[in-house]
């Protein structure tokens, strides 16, 4: 009796190995093959000469522009003259740790709200506490720090200022809005839609020059408000009607039951969405807020058009410095690669959450 | 416990902090006098303000002369004109960048997002890089960026870069050929003949495979008559059109379509930055589809271009359509990122005219009068495109 081998065969060979992957993801039909040459041609025409632009030919430690021009690569020695300016703008030079340690601490509570062990209520203490701290760094005049007045504040612990003060007010102002919106009040739902469709049919750009030009119209004489605070206002009340969106979507989403449940056990209004509706609606639109997040991040570069020194402003004023003319390029590949990095992360953090919270059946 | 009392005799409504209906009624009663107080206490704030600083009111500006000068213009203006026409040349060209922005870019973004699925690991792969990097870098830095490149980087006329004959790229802007003559008309009627036919063999194919069950490939047919039955009407004309080419005269170039350096850094920003947004809206609308119906399609026997085209994009099309309409609006509201780079939308036209009249209220206003119109138009009209498309149920 012939013998019959139970151990199980593997793939046939045709199907292993590196030349049947590239097979079957390269070439597997003559339209795949012409794609992945033309690729592979763009590829090979770019990517070399990049990389002898960004680092091979790059300069890192010419003492002038001059010598820069001459090396043919990139001039990466114009950012590391230009670091400091960059990154904390026009801060008092000596006192520039100051805004690091500032920075520091906001990554820090940004990383920290990210990590599900930190999600408890003392989050919000954590906050409070590091946004005293940043005031406290920046603003300075007690513990025998020297006051530095904001408008000297810059670069990129201004961007990340205006971006999480940005967010930590317009979330429980546009979770307030979308409430409203779904309200049974007939004037209360009339006046949070007028608010959210007004916002979202006008560009950012037109909520600042309203903040820089008829804010100081509209307030009383003799009273005002600096530039800053009025940009951030403008951030906080445009990001805040695009968070109310996102978060009634995600109350529609709750089915009717839960709210009569939540009714029949005798809560009270505020009882039941901040113990049963809220918590559900807010899981389902983690996402899509951590979008709008990074979006708000992103346009906080807009402040450049009514003159604030954010990490954007303080890249074109180091390109307008005529001793280093010409390599903005490079400037601004460096600031493109702070946001990209900041932006990147939180996107990612923001995929891994949607896989960790989904329930469904995938393929 | 409540007393028994008759159903039919409606409880008499008594005004009780316990009664629901009176509860609403104070609350709401209470914020819009809140409301309504914080927007009288800013009116008069803001009369009071105007009057101390003497600065007239009303939209009489608008039919008192400019006297400033713009870039570029769809239709004709001169310093002369009225401030009403510069801000209307503005808005002309916010809609010009925008049009051309959300066509290129759906066209882009879709070639893009199709890429991303594709079983092609090189060209996912490159898509997919496009994407997270384009989409993670504010706009505003991405219209500095191609700006500078092409005031600062980009040669002068006299040494243009020329990728390809006609094509000319300096610091002046982009120059492309353009056509001129009166073949136009032929060529329009060679189209229009061509669309008729497409349609009338449309029909006949349906007809055929209906009866028959033989495909007609109306694709082939269709790409092969759009472009014969033109180039027939241009030759019946006798071939009057003539391709005119930018020129290098002196110290610039003569003839043919120029792009300015502001336009074209702000097209430029706006597809590479919007095309990557749309493909993930395409992308996604893809895979909402479910795995079963590429199956079941494909055991039909239908080939993959077929199964695309006639299963998966009907479906997709409803997921898309609403994430695409934001991405348009987007778009447009994006375009007013052009004040940083000195192109002449209507932002920037209605800051010159703020500037000089001081009137920033009704500049504010007409900026955002403008902008409202534009996306309630975009809004209405892809409602009704996502309407159309809706299924329907029985």
């Amino acid at each position: 009796m012939a013998r019959i081998s139970t151990a199980p065969d593997g793939p046939p060979s045709s199907h292993v190995g590196a030349w049947a992957w590239m097979r079957a993801s390269l070439f597997s039909s003559p339209l795949n093959t012409l794609l992945t040459v033309l690729v592979l041609w763009l590829l090979l025409m770019a990517v070399p000469a990049l990389f002898e632009w960004l680092f091979i030919r790059a300069d890192f430690n010419a003492s002038n522009a001059q010598e820069c021009r001459e090396s043919g690569g990139a001039c990466w020695a114009f950012i590391v003259e230009k670091h400091r300016l960059i990154l904390f703008g026009v801060y008092p030079y000596d006192e520039q740790w100051r805004p690091l340690l500032a920075t520091i601490i906001l990554i820090g509570v940004i990383v920290c709200s990210c990590m599900r062990r930190f999600w408890k209520p003392y989050l919000g203490l954590i906050w409070l506490a590091a946004l005293t701290a940043v005031a406290i760094l920046m603003w300075g005049g007690v513990f025998g720090l020297s006051h530095v007045e904001n408008d000297r504040w810059g670069g990129l612990p201004l961007t990340l200022i205006l971006a999480t003060f940005g967010i930590a007010f317009a979330f429980p102002l546009g979770l307030l809005l979308a409430l409203g919106r779904r309200s049974d009040m007939p004037a209360v739902k009339a006046l949070c839609v007028v608010y959210i469709e007004l916002i979202r049919g006008v560009p950012l750009i037109s909520l600042l020059f309203m903040s820089s030009v008829m804010l100081p119209l509209f307030l009383p004489e003799g009273f005002s408000i600096d530039k800053l605070l009025r940009a951030q206002i403008a951030i906080i009340l445009f990001a805040a009607a695009y968070i109310a969106e996102t978060v009634r979507g995600g109350l529609q989403s709750i089915p009717r039951g839960q709210y009569e449940g939540a009714e029949s056990l005798g809560l009270s209004y505020w009882q039941q969405m901040r113990k049963i509706i809220l918590p559900q609606a807010l899981k389902v639109v983690i996402p899509p807020l951590v979008g709008i997040f990074i979006s708000l991040f992103k346009d906080t570069s807009l402040v450049v058009i009514i003159g604030i020194f954010d990490l954007t402003q303080a890249a074109k004023t180091a390109v307008a410095d005529a001793a280093w003319r010409g390599f903005s390029t490079e400037a601004y590949l460096f600031i493109a690669f702070i946001y990209f990095i900041f932006c990147f992360s939180i996107s990612r953090y923001s995929q891994s959450l949607e896989r960790q919270l989904q329930t469904g059946y995938q393929r | 416990m409540a007393k028994n009392s008759p159903p039919s005799k409606a409880p008499r409504r008594r005004l009780s902090w316990n009664d629901p209906g009176t509860r609403s009624l104070i609350y709401q009663v209470l914020i819009l006098g809140i409301v309504g107080f914080g927007v009288w206490f800013l009116v008069s704030n803001t009369l009071h303000n105007l009057a101390v600083r003497n600065i007239s009111t009303g939209f009489g500006f608008l039919n008192r002369e400019a006297g400033f000068a713009i870039g570029e213009s769809v239709i004709g203006y001169s310093p002369a004109d009225t401030y009403g026409r510069a801000i209307w040349v503005g808005i002309l060209n916010t809609l010009r960048v925008s049009i051309v922005g959300i066509i290129v870019a759906t066209l882009l973004g879709t070639l893009l997002g199709v890429a991303r699925l594709s079983k092609n690991w090189l060209v996912s792969r490159v898509a997919g890089a496009y994407v997270e990097v384009m989409r993670n870098i504010p706009l505003l830095l991405q219209l500095f960026f191609w700006y500078a490149i092409i005031t600062e980087i980009m040669p002068g006329p006299r040494q243009a870069l020329n990728p390809m004959p006609g094509v000319f790229i300096s610091n002046r802007g982009l120059k492309l050929p353009t056509l001129q003559g009166d073949g136009l008309d032929w060529i329009l009627g060679g189209l229009a003949v061509a669309i008729v036919a497409i349609v009338l063999l449309g029909h006949w194919g349906k007809k055929r495979q209906e009866a028959t069950g033989r495909i007609f490939p109306l694709g082939r047919w269709a790409a092969g008559l759009i472009i014969i039955f033109p180039v027939a009407g241009w030759l019946l004309g006798g071939a009057p059109l003539a391709l005119e080419l930018p020129e290098l005269k002196g110290f610039n170039f003569t003839g043919g379509l120029t792009l300015t350096p502001e336009f074209a850094a702000l097209l430029a920003g706006l597809i590479i930055y919007t095309s990557a947004f749309v493909a993930e809206v395409v992308r996604s609308g893809i895979q909402a589809v479910s795995q079963g119906q590429w199956e079941a399609a494909a055991a039909i026997g239908l080939p993959r271009s077929r199964v695309l085209r006639l299963v998966i994009l009907p479906q997709a099309l409803r997921v898309i359509v609403p994430p695409m309409t934001s991405q348009y609006l987007n778009l447009t509201k994006n375009s007013s990122l052009a004040v940083a780079i000195g192109y002449p939308d209507i932002v920037s036209v209605v800051n010159t005219t703020l500037n000089q009249t001081g009137q920033a209220i009704e500049g504010i206003l007409i900026i955002m009068a403008a902008y409202l119109t534009v996306s309630l138009s975009i809004s209405v009209f892809m409602n009704w495109y996502n309407k159309r498309i809706a299924l329907v149920e029985r």
